[in-house]
């Protein structure tokens, strides 16, 4: 992995690639002036890659579109300047603008699929912008477009041009959308969560393709993430937004193993460290939530939900100050001495920025270091969570198919599995892989083709509408998305009175849903409140009460905290953490974050193309030796260690039809560490790693652990 | 795609034995006797008796659906008992006249009503696009008789500028034609305006808001590049689905111009048929429309597959 140094410094006559300051934005709603961008300053060199962190809702998106003059037709600039070059973006005609866009900037969005025209074929979108911006006749477009298809390292661009983006994979789309972006040189590249919403391994492969274009096309980059695995990953420099402030900014390494704004130190706490377990350590939260669009805020715009906070940051706000240096305590005694001013904002710097490498808006720096721990509840052991010996849940050689037309895709293919009393199974693997089958087959939603789900010792019925009233309460699902599964019309108290009605055991239904909602930390007062009204972790905590009104035995979280911020999705990984220890329960936890798996699974199966590759302890699987699918998934994730010097697997192809899998071994066609033909003619067998930890491979373990112990994979093959 | 249409077709056939049946069991219900009706209050029982054993009314009716339906498919559509002619080419000469009204509404309504809304649409919340959606939702609610009634009293009665009644005379040229058909198609046009107008309005604006429509405006394209080429296609989706709906409940949907101009359409021969009892004409409109109305919206569907690749290759 190869960090492209910033190639110019601030004596460098060139204006820079992106030059924000001061700005101000506004949106307009309902007759309400509220101010998203709050005096916002950064600066990008020629060539440099500055990430912009921050939770939604901070402004990051905002920035980027007021970068490129397509601001919603309710939001205003306010005051402050954008100049892209040396030009301010405001003075461009009309004509001028178009240019603009797409020759000197250009856009990679977070969601290809959607940023594609469905009715146009790639290569006429491709070829657009040939067209537009060098007067190209179409045939000459089209053979640019191909050779843009190609630097993409698209296979097979002739056909590609043909196609239309549905066609693609998700991985392909994304390339096809960099193609476009990158057509006609543009020297800034905006990416807003370029892989957001891709599996790891596809991820992985943007990532490598974005790193390797770097080094060729000499754009500077903004890359928009709440992800700080990929900014560690691609950035030099660092800014962090909050509430429309920048509260920190400088280089990404410095920022990320010695942050000094308390935003930034709650943020690298929150996310689960690679390898970490809930009983190694309880995930930092942030306290609070992000201030709704308008919301009045008193100095510093962090102090509310600052662990650090003193009265002084709310006296005054602070200002960027350079660091290291004594603008924090400087600024902090002028503050004391000077009267109140909690409402005013100072979009003035106390140094000019490019003057220092560093800055951060707190007036207590020094301390950001000691910040001190919140202590959540720290997940038992297995043992002490009273899990025996005996199984919650068996699945034995559960199969289930779909038809497609005339095709016939298997979903799950021979899944077995077992689960104990107060145990986490983590289930990993890419879309497509079965994950969500297999827990709608444990909890009823569907029904199995064939095989058996055995629930405390009894057969369960296929189908939820044929179990017993039992069944139905003691097993209970969480889903990715609390806003489609919470009725919008009923207040948060109707949805769980009436789960605790139809789940519950009998006693007052009101002081039931009183502890509910206080053992999923919702306050009373948002109990008469709809769903709405709630920020998307409250949702998802009432989520998680309405599902252990009947206190089940076994909750299935289906990607329970994927499309929550990251503070909040500690908060709520906590929560489910806290619950098990208290309940009991047992959980199957479903999600496409490996980090996330780790940290909160007692066992972990992983998943390729239906079949169950690979199961054993979360920390068997994390480790060699393990299945070369996991080998690769793992090697795909950015993380915040920058002594990282993993290889990434690439893997080959894109995923097959689960309508003609391949024969043999099922991964052999995208397998780094094929055999050769016995992966093609022989299905593996499962092989025993250690008591409890199997996987289907045929490399017997010993050759497996030899083989990913050094550093090198056996045959590293690029997509 | 072929597959598609083909299975379409085949459709066709179950629902319009089950529109026939419908008619045929609704004219049974009507009220009144047949033979009673053609020869009038005076004549004799024994005589109406006879003409109804004539033209088979004494048998049951499934007996006579069946001998109806077997000369149907052959081609032999029967005797009206009203006009005492042939139905097929009475029919067919009605369904002309109604076709060239409806495609006269058509034509001129179906290109302004999408370049309205789609203007509306890109001009939102602009004051013209309020001026467009309020007119447009007005014309809507009022109805075809009074509007027609309306146009007559001003235009015709009153002006003079247009003419009363919706056929020229004998023998003037085909191009005549249009001039008098401009009165009885405007009530059609102010009730499909609004509709069509406001379906391309909401599919514009739909679009306007897709990430793809950034996409190809942060590409730099130019404005026309950018509504011809990204935003119409996938806009006009929904509108052309209406359309298709909208021509066949046009032609059945005739029924009160044609009837309020004295227009020898279809739908004027459906109510004259209905309320004289004549079964075999009744039979028969209906039928075409029928077929009418489902093959426009075929062609809807396929217009719709062509606009959009997903469908046309999943078909």
């Amino acid at each position: 992995m190869s960090v492209v140094e910033p190639q110019v410094d601030s004596r460098d006559p060139a204006p820079a690639a992106l030059d924000v300051r001061d700005l101000e934005v506004t949106f307009h709603r309902r007759g309400r002036d509220l101010p998203v961008l709050k005096g916002v300053t950064l600066r990008i060199a020629p060539g440099e890659a500055y990430g912009l962190v921050g939770e939604s809702g901070c402004g990051k998106t905002t920035l980027a579109m007021a970068a490129l003059r397509y601001l919603a037709s309710n939001g205003t600039v306010d005051a402050g300047q954008v100049l892209v070059e040396g030009r301010d973006v405001s003075t461009l005609s009309d004509e001028a603008l178009r240019k603009w866009r797409g020759e000197a900037v250009a856009m990679v969005y977070q969601d290809p699929a959607a940023a594609l025209s469905p009715a146009m074929r790639i290569g006429d979108q491709v070829a657009e912008v040939f067209r537009y911006h060098e007067g190209l006749s179409k045939a000459e477009a089209l053979k640019r477009a191909r050779e843009s298809l190609r630097r993409v390292a698209l296979p097979d661009p002739d056909a590609t041009l043909r196609r239309y983006p549905f066609e693609l994979s998700g991985g392909q789309q994304q390339r096809v959308v960099i193609a476009m972006a990158l057509a006609v040189n543009p020297r800034l590249l905006v990416l807003d969560e370029p892989t957001t919403g891709l599996d790891a391994t596809v991820e992985a492969e943007i990532l490598d393709l974005i790193e390797e274009l770097r080094g060729r096309i000499h754009a500077a980059i903004l890359l928009i993430t709440h992800n700080l695995g990929l900014v560690a990953r691609l950035c030099e420099r660092v800014g962090v937004l909050y509430a429309g402030r920048v509260v920190e900014e400088g280089p990404a390494r410095e920022i990320f193993t010695d942050p000094r704004h308390p935003y930034t130190m709650g943020l690298l706490r929150c996310v689960p460290r690679f390898g970490m377990n809930k009983t190694d350590a309880a995930l930092q939260t942030i306290p609070g939530t992000l201030p709704a669009l308008g919301e009045p805020l008193e100095g510093c715009v962090y102090s509310a939900r600052c662990p650090m906070a003193k009265p002084v940051c709310i006296r005054r706000e602070p200002d960027l100050y350079a660091w290291p240096g004594d603008g924090g305590p400087r600024g902090r005694a002028e503050a004391e001495a000077m009267p109140p001013e909690p409402a005013a904002f100072s979009p003035h710097h106390a140094n000019p920025v490019g003057e220092a490498a560093r800055h951060a808006r707190c007036y207590f720096s020094a301390e950001v270091a000691q910040m001190p721990h919140l202590t959540p509840v720290l997940a038992t052991s297995l043992e002490a969570r009273g899990a025996t010996a005996g199984a919650v849940l068996e699945i034995d050689d559960l199969v289930r198919t779909f038809r497609d037309g005339r095709r016939k895709l298997t979903a799950v293919s021979d899944v077995s599995l077992n689960l104990r009393r107060g145990e986490t199974f983590g289930l990993v693997g890419e879309s497509g892989s079965g994950k969500t089958t297999l827990a709608k087959c444990v909890t009823g939603l569907i029904a199995p083709d064939s095989g058996t789900v055995t629930f405390e010792g009894k057969r369960l019925r296929a189908t939820a509408g044929r179990r017993s009233q039992d069944a139905l309460r003691a097993i209970q699902m969480v889903f990715q998305n609390p806003d489609s599964t919470l009725n919008p019309a009923w207040s948060t108290r109707a949805i769980l009175t009436r789960a605790v009605r139809k789940l519950g055991s009998g006693g007052s239904v009101r002081a039931k849903v009183d502890k509910l909602s206080a053992d999923v930390r919702v306050e009373p007062r948002f109990l008469i409140q709809k769903p709405s009204d709630l920020s998307g972790g409250q949702k998802q905590r009432i989520a998680i009460a309405r599902a252990f009104a009947g206190d089940p035995t076994l909750v299935v979280c289906d990607e329970p905290a994927s499309a929550l911020d990251v503070s909040v999705q500690a908060s709520i990984l906590n929560l489910l953490v806290e619950l098990q220890t208290n309940e009991q329960v047992s959980y199957v936890f479903i999600s496409h974050d490996l980090a996330v798996v780790r940290y909160i699974s007692d066992r972990i199966g992983v998943m390729y193309l239906a079949e169950l590759i690979e199961v054993g302890s979360a920390e068997e699987v994390f480790n060699p030796p393990h299945h070369p699918y996991t080998e690769a998934l793992l090697s795909s994730i950015p993380t915040l260690d920058f002594g990282d010097r993993r290889e990434r697997i690439a893997l080959r192809g894109t995923m097959p039809s689960l309508s003609e899998p391949p024969s043999g071994c099922r991964f052999h066609t995208r397998c780094h560490r094929t055999l050769g033909d016995i992966c093609v003619e022989q299905e593996p067998p499962v092989q025993e790693a250690a008591p409890g930890h199997t996987y289907k491979c045929h490399i017997p373990p010993h050759e497996l652990l030899a083989a990913q112990a050094t550093a090198e994979p056996a045959a590293p093959i690029k997509a | 795609m072929a597959r598609l249409i083909g299975r379409r077709l085949l459709l066709m056939v179950p629902t319009l034995i089950l529109v026939s049946i419908l008619v045929f069991a609704l004219a049974e219900v009507l009220p009144g006797n047949l033979g009673r009706f053609i020869l009038g209050p005076y004549a004799t029982q024994s005589a109406v008796d006879q003409l109804n054993h004539n033209l088979g009314m004494d048998k049951p009716i499934y007996t006579r659906y069946v001998e109806w339906a077997g000369h149907f498919v052959t081609g032999h559509w029967g005797t009206s008992y009203q006009y005492t002619t042939s139905v097929f080419p009475l029919v067919m000469r009605a369904l002309g006249n109604s076709l060239l009204l409806a495609g006269f509404a058509l034509v001129i309504i179906v290109p302004t009503s999408i370049l309205v809304g789609v203007y509306a649409g890109l001009r939102r919340d602009s004051i013209l696009d309020r001026a467009i959606t309020i007119s447009s939702l007005s014309m809507t609610v009022i109805p075809e008789f009074v509007s027609g009634v309306i146009l007559i009293v001003v235009f015709a009665v009153t002006l003079h500028w247009l003419p009363v009644q919706a056929m020229p005379p004998q023998g003037s040229p085909f191009i005549d034609r249009f001039y008098y058909l401009i009165l009885p198609a405007i009530p059609l046009m102010l009730l499909e305006l609004g509709y069509i107008a406001r379906m391309a309005r909401v599919g514009t604006v739909q679009v306007l808001n897709m990430p793809y429509v950034r996409t190809a405006v942060l590409k730099g394209l130019p404005r026309r590049r950018v509504i011809f080429g990204h935003v119409l296609r996938n806009a006009l989706v929904p509108t052309v689905t209406v359309i298709g709906s909208q021509i066949g409940w046009l032609i059945g949907g005739l029924v009160v111009v044609e009837t309020l101009f004295n227009y020898p359409g279809i739908g004027n021969y459906m109510v004259n048929a209905a309320l004289n009892h004549d079964l075999p004409l009744l039979e028969a409109c209906v039928l075409v429309v029928a077929v009418l109305y489902m093959l426009s919206n075929l062609i809807a569907d396929i217009v719709v597959a062509f606009l959009n690749p997903r469908i046309r290759m999943g078909g």
